[in-house]
């Protein structure tokens, strides 16, 4: 991954728009955040292959970066992200990363199914 | 009974870190070694330091780290269930029983090394460790193997007491180290921590060398 680029995530948010696309999403402080002593609680939530359509799709902030994905129903959003990668045709991957480098948010968007 | 040890865990690093002194011990005296490995790990936050796998990738990055260490270990048979990290409390545990107790009826190993359920912090290490107890506790009590129960909650001495098995693995320090440094994912992180001397807990050190030294279980009582 790399760090993200704006002018290059905004397009790539564009392609997706108006498709039914599958979406991950999570969030974690590691399962071990209690018994580590790092936070009072544990917690996380992922969503994999969730599929949805949405009609307008911003990335802002100045990094660490925020998206929000409208839906015809509701939206999507990611805070704390920070590096992109888009190595994969019909795929845009962003993750937020803390000092450690640990995992603490994803938003990852595909044409097709993630594999489980 | 022909001596066979046949390991229960859920992550890719489990065996090495609660118990891959011990596992190198058997394997060396040329007792055959088993992993059943429930997951790829796949959620992990961990993703090497600085950060090399993404959310995608990490999957075949830890199967591969999982294959060096083995081979460091001298584990020489990998059964791998399939399931996905995060969500093994969640599966029928009635067909992970019977697919666990099919693997035991088979391999029919003399000890089993797993998660002390409720002992074991991870919900997947206290999953899959519950339906291993419960696979075992399905055979007669005549052909029922030894247990070893791999246990470190913050209450886990409070309410089992003292372990009984505290195995002295210090022979294998470097071969333990060795297998920890191919889960480079996992282990880049902790162990840069350590040699820079930038550890968050002061125990940190002495907890990392004691994880070079000793390795405690409990025997599960039926």
């Amino acid at each position: 991954m790399n760090p993200i680029n704006k002018l290059i995530v905004q397009p790539a948010l564009n392609s997706f728009l108006n498709r039914e696309v599958y979406l991950h999403l999570e969030t974690t402080n590691g399962a071990y955040a209690v018994h580590s002593h790092e936070s009072a609680m544990t917690v996380g939530a992922y969503i994999r292959n969730g599929r949805i359509r949405f009609g307008r799709g911003i990335i802002t902030g100045d990094g660490p970066y925020r998206v929000g994905l409208k839906m015809e129903l509701g939206w999507v959003y990611a805070e704390g992200l920070t590096d992109f990668e888009m190595e994969q045709e019909g795929q845009l991957l962003l993750a937020g990363h803390d000092q450690e480098g640990r995992l603490a948010v994803a938003l990852e968007l595909s044409l097709t199914p993630f594999e489980l | 009974m022909e001596q066979h040890v046949l390991v229960v865990f859920p992550h890719p690093d489990d065996e090495t870190f609660g118990c891959g002194g011990t596992l190198a011990l058997f394997a060396k005296s040329g007792i055959p070694v088993t992993y059943i490995c429930g997951t790829l790990g796949q959620m992990g936050r961990n993703m090497g330091k600085p950060f090399f796998a993404t959310r995608e990738s990490l999957p075949n990055i830890r199967e591969a780290e999982l294959e060096e260490a083995c081979q460091a270990l001298g584990i020489q048979n990998v059964i791998k269930l399939g399931l996905r990290d995060k969500t093994v409390e969640f599966e029928d545990p009635e067909l992970l029983v019977d697919r666990i107790e099919r693997i035991l009826r088979e391999i029919r190993p003399s000890l089993v090394l797993t998660h002390y359920p409720g002992y074991a912090v991870h919900p997947d290490h206290n999953a899959l460790g519950d339906v291993t107890i419960r696979a075992i506790s399905r055979l007669n009590a005549l052909e029922r193997p030894i247990v070893y129960a791999h246990a470190f909650s913050r209450d886990c001495q409070d309410v089992l007491g003292p372990p009984d098995i505290v195995n002295d693995i210090s022979s294998m320090s470097e071969v333990k180290l060795a297998a920890i440094r191919a889960h480079r994912s996992q282990s880049q992180g902790i162990l840069e921590r350590i040699s820079s001397g930038k550890f968050k807990e002061q125990s940190l050190e002495n907890s990392f060398s004691h994880l070079l030294e000793n390795e405690s279980f409990w025997t599960y009582r039926f």
